[in-house]
């Protein structure tokens, strides 16, 4: 199953497919009713509210634009519109036909979703509460994990279950069994029970074992769902808001040498398997949020790269490393950034955790990510975490390389920006990641905030890999992506993700480097993805055959 | 405490439930709560002894044990099939393995859910029946309500073995909720839509109990052919008394036919209802509404759970055994017709295995059919130009790939707004409903019988009509 069109990631409650979106005053509904009909790719049918790719993406939308546009909103609901059926998790048919990294992109999605369910929860006082109103199972249920509270109806039928190791051979890779555990703080044993159970768990047991927080009656389920949102937004801590902030289309120039946006750009070097990510810094000086909205430089960056993002790493599996560069001026970049952080308020707060949860996107993806520093580059602080968050960073120590005899010279800022502002999934800076351990460094380099540090300073300070100087820049650049590219990417890919995250596990780290890497493992064993495996035998009445030697 | 019971006196039964202290204390926890759902959800005229036809034993005399019994008193037993020795599994991927006598680990939640969802069916007729019997047309028909009530109990007794003997006691709270889903219930409905309808009149049960009950033969037809072998026999057994509930659905209708027939004989018109009949186009639409219920019950006709019940043993086809092919279907093609959007039809080919509940439901459509001819012989020997018919099976359908259609009795595809408006040509209207409770008075005097419908050929086990088979209070 592979698609000749692009996926794009840009969707609006207007003409969703498969969700309603209902904002009533500080609640809101956002009710799953999938188009069995409406698969992102063809081959597979929806059935039961299971999902796809398509489906995730709307969602994301909703969460995102519930976020900036209803801002007053402090409870969401997640149910479903269907009779009987909560929601049935991922579609196996779906991910029985796709390729391998069709699916493992498919579930890094699906998990930033979610854990951006649950970043609304705690940072923004959106509250998420899932009203599981029918049989929920797999990914079903990690929606429901995903949310602070869940209620499930009280009909003495309706289960929730993670049947995937089980039926399919695999796991749920939506941070089920790390939720469950960590999360939800179900007993090991019992989740051991409940993930080994095709059927599922319903009523007294899964509160007793924490699998849900309360039962609701089938009669007057809606009502009682909604006092409880009601009960929750009244404890959320969300600033006051009078109007949202609507987030337009962003309209990018789309072609076969890349993708153009305001602040970003895009370009293709197919033969050398990368692509260029260049992000233009602000024009003029910062004016008040509310007034720019979606215009503003930031909010409007950080929508462009989360864009690309999403967009290259779907469509883009070839395009190994990822090079990254910045052109403006310093000064500006913080500007727009104090603009935001000096403003205490709901927008600013909004658009601090978006960025924040972009950067993470760019932790957890797999490629090669190489900063280049240039005169003209501006970065600097907020910008700067783009140069932290790559596997390598390179200055150029002399003048511009087209132009021998400017004065110009690349310099970084740190700034407050770089200090916790936008922690990784770990729970830590960037820079706290880099120097891990090392206190006395980081309180070094917080003196060194807020003015430009040249090539050598940034050597010094630990802040670049090297500093070629414009002899050798070219050269060195050449063959540091070349060698990279003649590596073999699933080994670059274990090894990036080692290197990004130190120190400290969370929930998110162990979803997305303890779980995926097993789900990754599972998805190529013959067992779940072989002609006789689980996930190919799932749908056709044979059972899987297992190769029972345990590795 | 809860009260000792006297297992052999109180629970007929050959499976040693005398000695089994396990089962006992389940079947201790479990039957006063029984007893309660009977009272508060079984038949709710009062009498004081029924004619009925009680299970002793599994032997040729001993199931068919007649006598006037106490209702609440009915010694709901626990049979099971005698054991046949050697007995080998015939389908699926253990085929030509000995069956099993316990539940294998790696089908336990298929097992379970199997049988409680075919339990949660038996109390929920009981459910909805509970009224008729406050306007029984004559005390034949009273009793007859009363035998398949109480067998519909011992059929949830039957499941409900299966759950406390084999299940632990996970199966314990799945017996508990057999009684704790009630028909129509807002709050804990049946599982199966079926059962949350109504049957408010007797020509409901009768077609309720020629239509869904057949069902549910041909649903136990399956679990017979299980390779849990407890769940076989259990299922063997049922099917026997299942015959019964056929019976009256059958004779039943025909009855209705026959005193409708009639009618417009003596009065020369089809409009019979102001003469206290039944027209035929009314018999037609209950009979279009249960029928398409029932269809509903066999699932989608496209179904992963019944391919792989069927690979892994748990479930059969209809007479597996007298099938000729190799009994696993991993290569067997079959077509499926589907209804397209511009109100075509078209024709898919799928694996056979995949189709087993189409499998399943041509068997029984086939079945119905015989009723059906049946019916019209009673009209063709009264000279009456009137066909009744099955309608087509994406007629009025909620589940599977004609639910979201729109289709007639005779198979167009058409826009909702046609069949909307031809709906009541199709489907019992509000008026026809309340025209037929209102011909529903009781009819409690020996030998006689309600207006709208004949009485029997043949009384019960050789009695005459006119027999006292219910002792009203």
């Amino acid at each position: 199953m592979t698609t000749t069109t692009p996926v794009t990631f840009e969707r609006h409650p207007d003409s969703y497919r498969h969700w309603r979106l209902a904002v009533e005053g500080e609640v809101a509904w956002l009710e799953m009713d999938v188009d069995a009909d409406g698969g992102l790719v063809p081959g597979y049918e929806l059935k039961l509210n299971s999902y796809d790719l398509g489906v995730d993406i709307e969602f994301y939308d909703a969460t995102q634009r519930l976020r900036f546009e209803h801002p007053q909103v402090r409870a969401v609901i997640v149910t479903s519109a269907k009779d009987k059926v909560f929601c049935a998790g991922a579609n196996i048919r779906m991910l029985a036909g796709s390729p391998h990294e069709w699916k493992v992109n498919f579930c890094k999605f699906t998990n930033e979703t979610r854990n951006g369910m649950e970043d609304a929860t705690e940072f923004s006082g959106q509250r998420y509460l899932a009203a599981v109103n029918g049989s929920c199972a797999g990914g079903g249920y990690e929606i429901a994990l995903a949310c602070e509270k869940i209620l499930l109806v009280d009909d003495n039928s309706s289960t929730v279950a993670l049947p995937e190791v089980p039926l399919l051979g695999v796991l749920p890779g939506t941070g089920g069994l790390t939720r469950l555990v960590d999360k939800r703080r179900v007993r090991r044993d019992l989740a051991d029970v409940f993930a080994t159970r095709p059927d599922g768990i319903k009523g007294r047991t899964a509160v007793d074992w924490r699998l849900v927080d309360e039962l609701v009656p089938r009669v007057g389920f809606r009502e009682k769902v909604l006092a409880r949102a009601r009960e929750l937004a009244t404890e959320s801590g969300r600033l006051p808001a009078e109007r949202g902030v609507p987030l337009p289309p962003l309209h990018p120039d789309v072609s076969e040498e890349g993708i153009v946006y305001r602040h970003v750009r895009v370009a293709y070097d197919r033969p050398n398997a990368l692509a260029t990510i260049t992000v233009l810094g602000p024009e003029g000086e910062p004016g008040d949020l509310h007034d720019e909205g979606a215009d503003g430089w930031l909010l409007r960056l950080t929508r462009e790269l989360d864009d690309v993002i999403l967009r290259l790493r779907t469509n883009e599996p070839g395009l190994g490393t990822w090079v990254l560069h910045t052109v403006g001026d310093p000064a500006k970049v913080l500007a727009h950034e104090q603009a935001v952080l000096g403003a205490k308020d709901w927008l600013a707060n909004e658009i601090l955790h978006y960025y924040k949860r972009t950067l993470k996107r760019l932790d957890v993806t797999s490629r090669t990510l190489i900063a280049l520093v240039e005169p003209g580059s501006c970065f600097a602080g907020a910008l700067l975490e783009l140069a932290l968050a790559a596997d390598r960073q390179y200055i150029l120590d002399g003048p511009p390389i087209d132009d021998e005899d400017s004065p110009e010279r690349a310099s970084i800022v740190v700034s407050e920006a770089n200090f916790g502002v936008f922690p990784m999934g770990n729970g830590l800076s960037r820079l706290q990641s880099r120097f891990y351990g090392d206190d006395d460094h980081l309180a070094a380099l917080a003196r060194e905030s807020g003015h430009e540090l040249s090539a050598a300073k940034a050597v010094e300070l630990g802040l670049v890999t090297d500093a070629p100087d414009d002899l050798d820049w070219e050269d060195e650049i050449r063959i540091a992506l070349e060698g990279r590219a003649s590596l073999s990417p699933d080994a670059l890919t274990g090894m990036e993700a080692n290197h990004r995250f130190v120190g400290p596990e969370t929930v998110e780290t162990k979803i997305f480097g303890r779980l995926t890497a097993w789900q990754n493992w599972i998805f190529t064993r013959p067992n779940a993805s072989g002609p006789d495996g689980a996930l190919r035998r799932y749908g056709t009445g044979q059972k899987a055959v297992f190769d029972r030697k345990r590795v | 405490m809860p009260e000792k019971i006297d297992y052999d006196a109180k629970i007929p039964n050959n499976v040693h439930l005398a000695d089994d202290r396990r089962l006992q204390r389940a079947l201790e926890g479990w039957q006063p709560k029984f007893m309660n759902w009977w009272g508060e959800m079984g038949p709710t005229l009062e009498t004081e002894g029924v004619y009925l036809r009680t299970a002793v034993s599994v032997g040729r005399d001993g199931w068919a044990h007649f006598d006037h019994v106490n209702v609440p008193d009915y010694r709901w037993g626990i049979f099971l099939a005698e054991r046949e020795a050697d007995r080998r599994i015939g389908f699926g991927e253990h085929q030509g393995e000995p069956v099993w006598q316990q539940v294998p680990g790696e089908y336990r939640a298929d097992l379970q859910r199997l049988i409680v969802i075919q339990g949660d069916t038996e109390p929920a007729s009981v459910e909805q029946q509970r009224l008729l019997g406050v306007t029984a047309p004559s005390l034949y028909d009273l009793r007859n309500l009363f035998q398949v009530n109480v067998e519909e109990g011992r059929h949830l007794w039957a499941m409900v073995y299966l759950l406390h003997a084999y299940f632990g006691r996970e199966g314990r709270d799945e017996a508990e909720g057999l009684l704790l889903r009630n028909s129509g219930s807002p709050d804990a409905p049946r599982i199966l839509g079926a059962f949350n309808e109504e049957t408010a009149d007797w020509l409901a049960f009768y077609m309720f109990t020629y239509f869904t009950d057949r069902d549910g033969k041909y649903q136990l037809g399956t679990l017979k052919e299980s390779s849990f072998d407890p769940l076989s026999r259990t299922c063997e057994f049922m099917l026997k008394e299942e015959a019964h509930h056929m019976m009256v659905g059958t004779t039943g209708v025909d009855r209705v036919v026959l005193r409708s027939a009639e009618l417009i004989r003596e009065h020369d018109t089809y409009e019979i209802a102001a003469h206290g009949g039944i027209p035929l186009e009314v018999i037609q639409r209950y009979l279009n509404f249960h029928y398409t219920v029932s269809l509903d019950l066999f699932g989608s006709e496209t179904s992963t759970n019944a391919a792989n019940y069927y690979t892994a043993g748990l479930k059969g086809r209809w007479q597996e055994t007298r099938r000729k092919d190799d009994h696993k279907l991993t290569d067997d093609a079959r077509t499926l017709d589907r209804p397209c959007d511009d109100g075509t039809w078209t024709s898919d080919e799928l694996q056979a295995i995949l189709l087993l509940n189409l499998d399943l439901r041509a068997e029984y459509t086939a079945d119905c059919q015989t009723g059906v001819n049946r019916w019209n012989k009673i009209l063709s020997d009264a000279g009456i130009d009137f066909w009744f018919r099955l309608p087509h099976p994406g007629f009025n359908r909620e589940v599977g790939i004609n639910s979201g259609h729109h289709v007639t009795p005779d198979g167009t595809v058409v826009d909702e707004a046609t069949w909307e408006a031809a709906r009541h040509h199709w489907l019992p209207t509000a008026e026809d409903l309340a025209f037929v409770r209102s011909l529903m008075h009781p009819v409690y005097e020996r030998g006689k019988i309600a207006g709208w419908v004949a009485p029997p050929r043949h009384g019960i086990n050789g009695k005459p009509f006119d027999y006292e088979y219910v002792y009203l209070t």
